[in-house]
């Protein structure tokens, strides 16, 4: 099958709001006859179930948790960006959307960014119209703060949990729609299967979570917003339960996969403190505004901090290594996420870590505390000669800025960041790539959508901070609220959907089958630790720089991992009540198969773009020597890729990138 | 309006209301009380005036009657409501962690009260009632002096109804302790002035009881 | 270290359960408890008997899925942080640490350290929200001004986790600290105050429907709550119901 991506003709920026003049619509009195599935409650989900109910649709909405309000979206911490211009400082959406597509290293689909860039500033109206606190000035207008480097002021927040705050404004219309019965809400319901009736998706199967019963549930449609994949490294920034089986079970049925390979590592998260370790605490971008990063000059130094001989606070500034000073003085601390994260690893890599494990750099906020310190003073008219008084009104300045950060990494390290330099190392923490989706947000399977990070569409090979918010609720509220009334005006004729059909009971055998399996295998090793095993083979060789050999060997040890988690996985209890284990089971036996595709995805794209790193694709020589080189004659496409069984079998198929409105240049941060 | 009494904060709202009001009769009675350790014949002026004016007698008598019956009942039937609401009690709970003994046992020091107010009634107020109602003598006069003097002296000869006074009085501040900031929060006040509150409740709380003791220690001991 | 648990041990919510003791050795003081119970699983599915069922998902202490009455408190004895936020250097080597599911009647058990905390999800649909449809056809951001005291008390609010930790500590097992948090996030605002009238009542009926208990000012759920929500909310509440009730 050929991909199109279905993208509208003309201008770009007419292309969205000439797409809406023309689609076809479904009357009120009809969308009261047709039901939506949503799985998943995310900034996504939650939106577009409320936005559908709220049209008229029957929603049914799915969620793994015991509330909507607990998807994984509530961990944002930074931000939300919107082309407002509310600063006067030259923000519009050409701009916000140059900065994705650039930020993104030009593999994003244009089209679908520009639609992005032109609702962006609506969402902030819709949040703040649904009672979203965000930040406020003194004159009672709304703040901006700058993030991930760009050259204007385009974020909105609320302190540092702007997920949580619009993911409960998404919950809250929710909640409306629950009140009016317009949703119906399944609470700790796992999807383990999409069900196509003649072609189209038109149901999931689900499991209880509490008593362990499948269900059959029928719709006109079914949406994804599942979030991302990032667990498939065990480890990472992503809550314990994010998982990959919804979208891997749409790709099992037809929708194709893209980009898996485009993993975000986040620079700033609090290093590993041994196996025990569950998952990964990401500390918010923003600190590299204040901080500095930096590890010891000399080895000697190192061990001796290691060994606890050498406190960081006493090692002389001669005497350190600021590399990212260093290598990129023009952007210094303040370089994209995917530059930051392969510094710090080529730093540990060169035994330069300093902590026990190795995998620690420094983050460290004195030279800030001093400069706050003396800009207090000054204004105060204090001596700002008085170190003492300088470290006090410094640090005060960084509390009022990071304090709930601060007392976090204190709260998870047992070390006061005030007084001695924060240790930090890059960890997985967004999925770029996802199932792929066309213009109007629809998979490869008529009928069946995906929405928010599940998807690949607005980010392209790396993520820019405080733009996953954006696009979830983009895709919720105003994008996907069109679209869909343009597939479902062909089913106003059809009535309610049987649950009763071969296809429902098939699906739902195969269920079945698979839990009947865990629960009766007598295998040895607990799902954890094949999901450990799969993590480390991911971290080492697929993480956050990637060669050949390394990718091939990932393939084929993956692969043997899933042999041996067939055979050896043990599950206890029952499958007819509460078990974690078993549904553990289910999502690492999908994480085994995409860590497969996602090697094999990585094998494939011979260039370093955005997140993905190829060690044979780097600048040879010049100024960039070494540095991350873009191949654009050969991978200006996005990787789309059918199952055919095993992973290894896995169909390419290319949606070649046409850049019509940005030129393509190679990105600098020297 | 209907029904407020059948909701929570509505409850919660009477509650901290009918606390109000007892809380200021007791300054009342205080301030009475205080009298008799200045000057016996204030006091008996005082006594007479309360015991026989009309609005006192027969519109905030009932008024009082009725706050005080309403506050017990309805703390009753709070506790056991709330006792509901965890059916299944904790195999360890370190409530002192976060919370102070007088607030989570409030329904303790309020039956120690409730039992000193029996005591207090047939103490005083029974044989009050008894003299000016059923015997009909209105003049509150012994052997042609005022009596209400002589009867509170004559009361706290014994040391074990001294005793059981100082007690009760002990279980009231701690049952202020609480009550006093308690019934503010209820009432929807917790605001810039909230922490001045706190300081005027403890002296409330600590001081009003303490003044009854002495009251009692001090005619214990002049007698 | 080594320690003793004692956890309660639920099959399903019909079934009685009680206090099991177990051992768990090695722990490391960096662990947080939640991996300390991952620990406790892993040794517990090698030698074939049932993991203990507890909820959590972000263990970063935001998502509010986590729970668990940790010697006799609501998240432990640390103050400010959830569960999953709880490290084991807060403990001894040697202690024994009792480990009991969030109590109340409106949070039935559902398996173990499993509680169904529906009923806060129920109280929000009475009335936990803004009555704007989603089109985007709203006012600009900024046509309304917010007062900036009013907008952070507001956000101050909503910072609220939905964990249930006030309901678990409350000696009445009363939820007023959350609704009164919700209810207070609306008040707050400009937004909020068209439909301010039926919210409160709305929210205050569902919540007495649910079971919880009635508030008694202990301040209990002040101190356990994790992200500090003040008892301010409750007294605001208080009011606005009041007025609300003089009102409808």
């Amino acid at each position: 099958m050929a991909l199109d991506s279905k993208t509208p003709k003309g201008p770009i920026k007419d292309k969205w709001t000439n797409y809406k003049n023309k689609i076809d619509l479904v009357n009120p009195a009809n969308k009261r006859n047709i039901d939506v599935i949503v799985v998943g409650t995310g900034l996504a989900g939650g939106s577009a179930a409320a936005t559908l109910a709220e049209l008229g649709y029957n929603v049914k909405a799915f969620c793994f948790q015991d509330s909507p309000r607990r998807a994984h979206s509530i961990a944002a911490q930074g931000g939300i960006n919107a082309a407002k211009n509310y600063q006067g400082d030259g923000d519009s959406t050409y701009r916000l959307f140059y900065d994705t597509v650039k930020g993104g290293d030009y593999r994003s689909r244009e089209a679908n960014v520009y639609r992005l860039a032109e609702v962006s500033a609506n969402i902030i109206d819709q949040c703040v119209a649904q009672g979203v606190p965000f930040a406020r000035e003194y004159g009672g207008l709304l703040d901006n703060r700058s993030f991930g480097g760009v050259l204007v002021s385009r974020t909105f927040y609320a302190a540092g949990q702007t997920g949580q705050q619009l993911l409960l404004g998404a919950y809250s219309a929710m909640n409306r729609q629950i009140g009016r019965g317009k949703i119906k809400m399944y609470n700790r319901h796992e999807m383990l299967d999409v069900v196509k009736v003649d072609g189209k998706a038109r149901g999931i199967i689900t499991r209880n979570l509490i008593t362990g019963e499948i269900e059959r549930h029928s719709a006109h449609a079914v949406v994804l917003g599942s979030g991302g994949y990032g667990n498939v490294f065990f480890l990472s920034t992503n809550a314990m339960g994010s998982n990959v089986t919804a979208g891997w079970k749409a790709h099992k049925r037809g929708a194709y996969f893209a980009n898996p390979c485009y993993t975000q590592i986040h620079p700033t998260c609090i290093p590993v403190s041994g196996d025990h370790q569950s998952k990964l605490t990401l500390m918010s971008e923003s600190l590299r505004n204040d901080g500095r990063i930096w590890v010891p000059k000399h080895m000697k130094d190192v061990e001796a901090i290691k060994a606890g001989t050498l406190k960081p606070v006493d090692l002389a500034e001669e005497d350190r290594d600021y590399y990212l000073e260093r290598r990129y003085p023009a952007f210094g601390n303040l370089v994209p996420r995917d530059v930051a994260s392969r510094a710090a690893k080529e730093r540990c890599d060169a035994g330069y870590g300093v902590n026990a494990t190795g995998e620690a750099v420094y983050l460290d906020f004195a030279s800030a505390i001093t400069r706050y310190g003396k800009e207090q003073a000054t204004i105060k008219g204090l001596d700002v000669n008085d170190a003492a008084l300088i470290k006090k009104l410094g640090q005060e300045v960084v509390k009022n800025k990071y304090g709930n950060l601060f007392q976090m990494y204190e709260k998870i390290v047992d070390q006061d960041p005030y007084n001695t330099p924060m240790m930090i190392y890059p960890a997985v923490h967004y999925t770029m790539g996802g199932v792929w989706v066309d213009y109007n947000l629809m998979t490869t399977v008529p009928g069946l959508y995906c929405i928010g990070e599940a998807n690949f569409s607005d980010h392209g090979a790396n993520r820019l901070g405080a733009s996953a918010l954006m696009q979830g609720l983009a895709d919720g509220y105003f994008v996907l609220p069109y679209t869909i009334g343009d597939y479902l005006s062909d089913d106003i004729r059809t009535g309610p959907i049987s649950t009763d059909s071969k296809e429902f009971e098939e699906a739902e055998n195969d269920v079945k089958k698979t839990l009947e399996f865990f629960i009766t295998n007598e295998g040895q090793h607990s799902v954890d630790y094949f999901h450990k095993r799969l993590g480390k083979i991911m971290w080492n060789k697929v993480g956050m720089s990637r060669n050949v050999k390394g990718l091939t060997e990932a393939i084929a040890e993956i692969k043997e991992l899933r042999a041996q988690f067939w055979k050896e996985v043990k599950v206890p209890g029952a499958a007819d009540e509460y078990n974690e284990e078993l549904a553990k089971a289910g999502r690492v036996a999908d994480f085994l198969e995409l860590g497969e595709l996602f090697a094999k995805d990585a094998l494939n794209r011979e260039e370093s773009c955005g997140g993905h790193f190829r060690e044979d694709s780097v600048e040879l020589d010049g100024e960039q020597k070494g540095e991350a080189l873009r191949n654009d004659k050969d991978f200006a496409y996005v990787s789309a890729w059918e199952y055919k069984g095993e992973p290894s079998d896995a169909v390419l198929h290319k949606e070649e990138l046409e850049f019509n409105d940005i030129e393509l240049k190679q990105r600098s941060y020297k | 309006m209907s029904g407020i009494l059948n909701s929570s904060i509505g409850r919660k709202f009477a509650m901290a209301l009918s606390a109000l009001f007892l809380m200021f009769f007791l300054l009342q009675h205080f301030a009475i009380n205080i009298l008799s350790v200045f000057s016996a014949d204030a006091f008996n002026e005082a006594s007479h005036f309360m015991g026989t004016f009309w609005a006192v007698q027969y519109l905030l008598q009932p008024v009082l009657i009725f706050g005080v019956v309403f506050h017990f009942v309805m703390g009753f039937v709070l506790e056991i409501k709330n006792k509901k609401a965890r059916q299944v009690s904790y195999a360890k709970n370190n409530g002192a962690a976060n919370s102070t003994w007088m607030s989570r046992n409030m329904i303790y020091s309020g039956a120690a009260i409730l039992a000193f107010v029996v005591l207090h009634f047939i103490d005083f107020w029974i044989p009050e009632l008894n003299v000016k109602y059923i015997q009909g003598d209105m003049s509150g006069l012994h052997n042609g002096e005022f009596r209400y003097f002589a009867e509170l002296q004559h009361k706290f000869v014994n040391p074990a109804r001294v005793a059981a006074y100082v007690i009760a009085f002990v279980f009231l501040a701690l049952h202020l302790l609480h009550g006093f900031e308690s019934a503010f929060q209820s009432v929807g006040a917790n605001n810039k002035y909230t922490k001045g509150l706190k300081g005027i409740s403890k002296v409330y709380a600590i001081g009003l009881p303490l003044g009854f003791i002495f009251i009692a220690l001090f005619h214990h001991f002049n007698h | 270290m080594n320690l003793t648990l004692k956890i309660w041990r639920q099959k399903n919510a019909s079934d009685k359960g009680k206090m099991v003791d177990y051992k768990v050795n090695d722990i490391s003081p960096d662990m947080s408890f939640l991996e300390m119970l991952d620990v406790l699983n892993e040794q517990l599915i090698n030698t074939g008997d049932q993991p203990v069922a507890f909820d959590h998902d972000c263990r970063e202490g935001i998502c509010g899925m986590c729970s668990l009455y940790i010697n006799g408190e609501a998240h432990g004895p640390d103050r400010g942080v959830t569960t999953c936020q709880l490290h084991m250097r807060m403990f001894k080597d040697g202690d024994t640490i009792f480990i009991e599911p969030f109590r109340a009647k409106a949070f039935p058990v559902v398996k173990d350290l499993i509680v169904d905390r529906s009923a806060f999800d129920r109280v929000q649909h009475a009335g936990g929200f803004i009555s704007v449809n989603t089109s985007g056809n709203t006012i600009d951001a900024n046509a309304t001004p917010v007062n900036k005291a009013d907008a952070d008390k507001a956000f101050e609010a909503a910072t609220c986790i939905g964990c249930g930790a006030c309901v678990a500590t409350c000696k009445n097992s009363s939820a007023m600290l959350f609704v009164g948090a919700k209810v207070s996030q609306f008040a707050l605002l400009p937004q909020g105050q068209v439909e301010a009238t039926d919210r409160v009542l709305n929210m205050v009926k569902q919540m007495d429907e649910e079971g919880f208990g009635n508030c008694t000012n202990t301040g209990a759920c002040e101190v356990e709550c994790p992200k500090g929500i003040s008892l301010e909310n409750i007294a605001r509440m208080n009011t606005e119901f009041l007025k609300a009730s003089l009102k409808g």
